[in-house]
């Protein structure tokens, strides 16, 4: 398939974008007609997920993927590939945002919001800054992603534009680009120069074999680790706790699927693709990350414990759950790489899953807390259906994806020498069991509060849908997760590869 | 005609200037305005198929009336100057089409016609700084630029105009002073004027007293005329009492081509080695100026109510940005200061066309009337957006290449600690373009907004057309090469 005379692959990643991005005219010229905006969204996110899926394919068959676009210094350019993680950030991303627009339609049309046609213009933008990082060639591409994203996102946080709304966006926004120009940034610069004026990812590391002093590439990895403030790894992760004052769905795709996930996207490809495992094994710097990974998953699940409001604690586990993937990732083995990055995807199903449920809960009976869901499974089974499987996933029992990238992990775990790795992760799952059963308990088998209207109140269909959706999907990517174990491999580098990618 | 094109560039402005009071006898304004148009568009036109030819050629050389240097005067293009005539012509002409409509924001009919001759006077002033050969010649045009622009500052609506005006010209006729003086200094060393030749002779008189003073006087005569720090008092009142349109050109080019003369007298005229084997103590006080005000104008900035004030300050920190190309004295360094002439012309003329636009609706340019401007104006409120980032220096606008390149500049020239200037610099800026966006975008819904509609299209287009630039050459390759190129061509 060609396009403008040149292969589709090749220039996919950039039609991709400029797909996304190009939906904004159409949804500003759209706005005193919401059906029609809300089609175009659809339709674009619905485009745009079969363009990612054909790259997909074309990945598979061996085509080469991605295009250079200007050199703005020397060693310094805007370029884009594709390969199995960058493929499996974008499936993951582009899949979710259909699900994600249907379910807004119904959220923000129930909720009467405002700024509706700023609220999809920016989605639509994100996504293409998501794409944009997925596929980058080079760390700078990757930044540049990185701040439009934090950029674009702000206005999404803002939204509701209370005091409540501008104080978190404000941290928000100063957490991520503080972190980004005063960390990341330097980070880049210094990776510049280590890497003698080359910023393109490398399989095997781009470091791989340089010369500097174990201190300058320690100084270096950490600074830039603590510059993806997106993984939210602690102390780095105050910002997203204050960003849940977003509307539930910009919560539900871009906290807990997009940008979070770019942030630990951001830590894999510098892990594996910019310092390169043996490096960081040789200098010892991956423990300092395994012990913030670990620290942070314990940590958050903590306080998410003591947490009544459900978007907070569904924060505060999101964080939790974006440290398995950086743990994965700097056990260095193949098979807590395959984890870690397995996790990207599993989390995202059904965290997602968890967010639409609260913002259905939200919708339909305006319910906030934990302590108010007694007896909801009678007036909204479906929601807390999807809840109680998205709740399993955070434990990381059966039927949910989840349970696969977790296997993976402990098996990474076990074959390093980081054995009390293992007792934070059982840790954790007894601590996920204790602040997600509770809910599920309450909402199926306490009694409705006295008092209180018993008929059935479910969210608006669109909602429901995409809610139940998720939840498939979730344990769908348990029968099936092939497709998502052989990327998450490929990435890793855990199977000799077969049919091209590189 | 095309091998005469060095030469009109300025003639043609320069010559209609003379013709506007004649002529707008019969149509006024309009007539003055049309012959401003014409001749500036000319200017384009000619700068932009000069830069073309220096494409091809590498160096274009015009000998006046046949005159050869070092007898006659010569104008000599090289990338670096015919990026810069590029700018001050094309900044020329968007200013002129904001001022179609805009004149009226802050100038008495009578005023407007005599007001063009002088704008028109000034744009001439500054090309012709930057298209000659010869150093005495520089300093004519710098006196026309210098003079021309004391009158246009003092034209302003208010009082104020007045003072600022006058102080300008006090600071100013000493830093053009001791420009002259400098020159005089290397006319009694090197018996010559022409640039190519005070460049051959010299490297052996380096070490002559007069010689040392000569850059002594010249630096810091440009450094008044630039407002580099701490020299700047004069800018922030000049900038923000000057009326509208000339306050577009003004911040844009004007210290610029002050800077573009440093760059000519440190590499072309006194040549790299000079700074680093003759003088090093100068290139440090230089570094040392450049790097204070990249953080204090920023810093500055965020005290201001006034939006002109705000840029002004932030002007104060952008040309230090544009300095350090000339100390770093390493190509990427160099390319990287040389591009930010370009990039700041575009981010800072673009948000001057929107101060422009609040005085039109506002009669005032309070920054807390931009209150609500996005959701009444919002192509006002996408230009200050964008030209806001790319004056932080978010990557993908043009703010962050030349930036990039001067860090990577000062680390191989040994002066690392330049990156964390550059770094926190931009961390100030954040704060102050976030507050101009906070304001724009997320004024609450209850806040009456100031701004009540657009300005008109010919007031739109110009902070419309400079803020896309601001995208387009942060993501294209092109300006970079010629910034490349100029740096090579000065280094050589």
């Amino acid at each position: 398939m060609t396009l403008f005379g040149r292969p589709l692959a090749e220039i996919g990643p950039v039609v991709s974008m400029a797909l996304c991005a190009g939906a904004v005219p159409l949804l500003v010229l759209f706005r005193k007609l919401p059906n029609l905006r809300e089609a175009t969204s659809l339709l674009v996110a619905v485009t745009n997920f079969a363009l990612v899926l054909f790259l997909y394919d074309a990945w598979k068959r061996g085509v080469p993927i991605g295009t250079h676009i200007a050199t703005l210094a020397p060693g310094f350019q805007l370029a884009f590939r594709a390969d199995a993680l960058g493929l499996l950030f974008a499936l993951v991303a582009s899949g979710l945002w259909i699900l994600n627009t249907l379910y807004s339609i119904g959220y923000m049309r129930a909720h009467h919001e405002q700024h509706q046609t700023r609220f999809y213009a920016c989605f639509a933008l994100s996504i293409a800054a998501v794409m944009g990082a997925a596929f980058a060639k080079n760390a700078f591409t990757m930044f540049a992603a990185y701040e439009v994203l934090s950029l674009v996102t702000y206005p999404l946080v803002i939204h509701a534009q209370t005091p409540e709304a501008r104080a978190g966006a404000k941290r928000y926004l100063t957490y991520l680009l503080g972190t980004s120009i005063g960390f990341q940034l330097p980070a880049l610069f210094l990776v510049w120069h280590l890497g003698n004026g080359s910023l393109d990812f490398t399989t095997g590391g781009l470091l791989h074999g340089s010369t500097a002093s174990a201190g300058l590439l320690t100084f270096t990895f950490v600074l830039y680790v603590a510059g993806l403030a997106k993984c939210a790894v602690m102390p780095f992760h105050g910002w997203l706790p204050a960003a849940m004052v977003a509307p539930t769905p910009v919560s539900a795709l871009l906290h807990a699927v997009a940008v979070v996930k770019m942030g630990v996207f951001g830590v894999s490809r510098v892990v594996l693709d910019v310092f390169g495992t043996d490096t960081l094994s040789r200098i010892g710097a991956n423990d300092i990350l395994i012990g913030a990974a670990c620290f942070t998953i314990v940590v958050a699940s903590l306080i998410a414990l003591a947490q009544d409001n459900l978007k907070r604690r569904l924060a505060y586990s999101t964080i939790s759950q974006l440290s398995y993937v950086l743990l994965g990732v700097a056990l260095l083995v193949p098979a807590g790489v395959t984890g870690g990055i397995a996790h990207i995807g599993a989390h995202a199903v059904s965290k997602i899953t968890l967010f639409f449920a609260a913002g259905a809960i939200y919708v339909a009976v305006h319910k906030t807390k934990v302590s108010e869901l007694d007896g909801l499974a009678r007036r909204m089974p479906i929601t807390m259906t999807a809840f109680a499987v998205g709740a399993l996933a955070m434990i990381g029992l059966p039927p949910a994806a989840t349970m696969i990238s977790k296997d993976w992990l402990l098996k990474g775990a076990a074959a390093g020498p980081n054995v009390f790795v293992l007792v934070v992760l059982g840790t954790s799952a007894l601590l996920n069991a204790a602040y997600f059963l509770p809910i599920v308990w309450r909402a199926f088998f306490k009694p409705l509060p006295e008092g209180a209207p018993t008929g059935r109140q479910e969210a608006p269909w669109p909602c429901v849908v995409a809610l139940a959706a998720t939840a498939l999907l979730t344990i769908a990517l348990f029968l099936f997760p092939d497709g998502l174990l052989h990327l998450a491999q490929e990435a890793a580098g855990y199977v000799a590869t077969h049919g091209g990618g590189h | 005609m095309h091998e005469h094109l060095p030469v009109l560039v300025i003639v043609v402005p320069l010559m209609t200037a003379l013709l506007i009071p004649l002529l707008s006898r019969f149509g006024g304004v309009r007539t003055a305005w049309t012959l401003v148009a014409a001749a500036l568009g000319f200017s384009t036109y000619a700068s932009w198929a000069l830069l073309a030819r220096v494409g091809q050629e590498g160096f274009v050389r015009y000998a006046m009336g046949g005159w050869l240097a070092p007898t006659g005067i010569e104008y000599v293009v090289d990338p670096l100057n015919a990026m810069v005539l590029v700018m001050v012509s094309s900044v020329g002409v968007l200013a002129t089409l904001w001022m179609a409509r805009g004149l009226a924001v802050d100038l008495a009919p009578e005023r407007r016609s005599g007001y063009l001759t002088v704008f028109l006077l000034f744009v001439t002033g500054l090309m012709g700084i930057t298209i000659t050969g010869d150093v005495f010649n520089l300093y004519v045009f710098l006196e026309i630029s210098s003079i021309t622009s004391y009158v246009l500052i003092g034209m302003g609506r208010r009082r104020q105009a007045l003072y600022a005006g006058y102080s300008y010209l006090i600071v100013g006729s000493i830093g053009a002073t001791f420009i002259l003086l400098g020159i005089g200094y290397l006319y009694q060393a090197t018996g010559t004027l022409a640039m190519a030749d005070l460049a051959e002779r010299l490297p052996e008189l380096f070490h002559q007293r007069n010689v040392l003073t000569a850059f002594a006087f010249v630096t810091v005569g440009l450094a008044v005329k630039m407002a580099l720090f701490p020299l700047h008092g004069w800018q922030p009142s000049a900038y923000s009492q000057a009326p509208a349109g000339a306050s577009i050109f003004l911040a844009a080019t004007a210290t610029k081509v002050s800077a573009y003369t440093l760059y000519r007298f440190v590499y072309t005229i006194y040549g790299p080695r000079f700074l680093i084997d003759v003088l090093p103590t100068a290139r440090d006080l230089i570094l040392v100026s450049a790097c204070a005000g990249i953080v204090f104008g920023p810093l500055l900035a965020l005290r201001q109510s006034d939006l002109k004030r705000l840029l002004a300050y932030s002007s104060v920190g952008q040309i230090g940005t544009i300095v350090l190309g000339v100390v770093l004295l390493d190509p990427a360094g160099t390319a990287g200061g040389i591009l930010h002439m370009w990039n700041h012309a575009a981010a800072k003329g673009a948000l001057f066309c929107v101060a422009g636009a609040l005085a039109a609706r506002t009669g005032g340019t309070r920054v807390k009337d931009l209150a609500g401007l996005g959701r009444r104006a919002p192509w006002t409120g996408a230009t200050v957006t964008i030209a806001g980032l790319s004056m932080i220096g978010v990557p993908l606008t043009a703010g962050f290449q030349s930036k990039w390149l001067l860090a990577t500049g000062a680390l191989e020239a040994g002066m690392p600690l330049v990156v964390p200037v550059l770094l926190l610099s931009s961390l100030f800026t954040v704060i102050y373009v976030w507050r101009i966006g906070m304001l724009v975008w997320f004024a609450p819904d209850d806040v009456e907004p100031k701004v009540t509609s657009e300005v008109p299209w010919s007031m739109r287009i110009p902070g419309l057309v400079l803020a896309g630039l601001c995208l387009v050459l942060g993501v294209t390759s092109w300006a970079g090469t010629w910034a490349q190129a100029a740096a090579e061509a000065l280094l050589r």
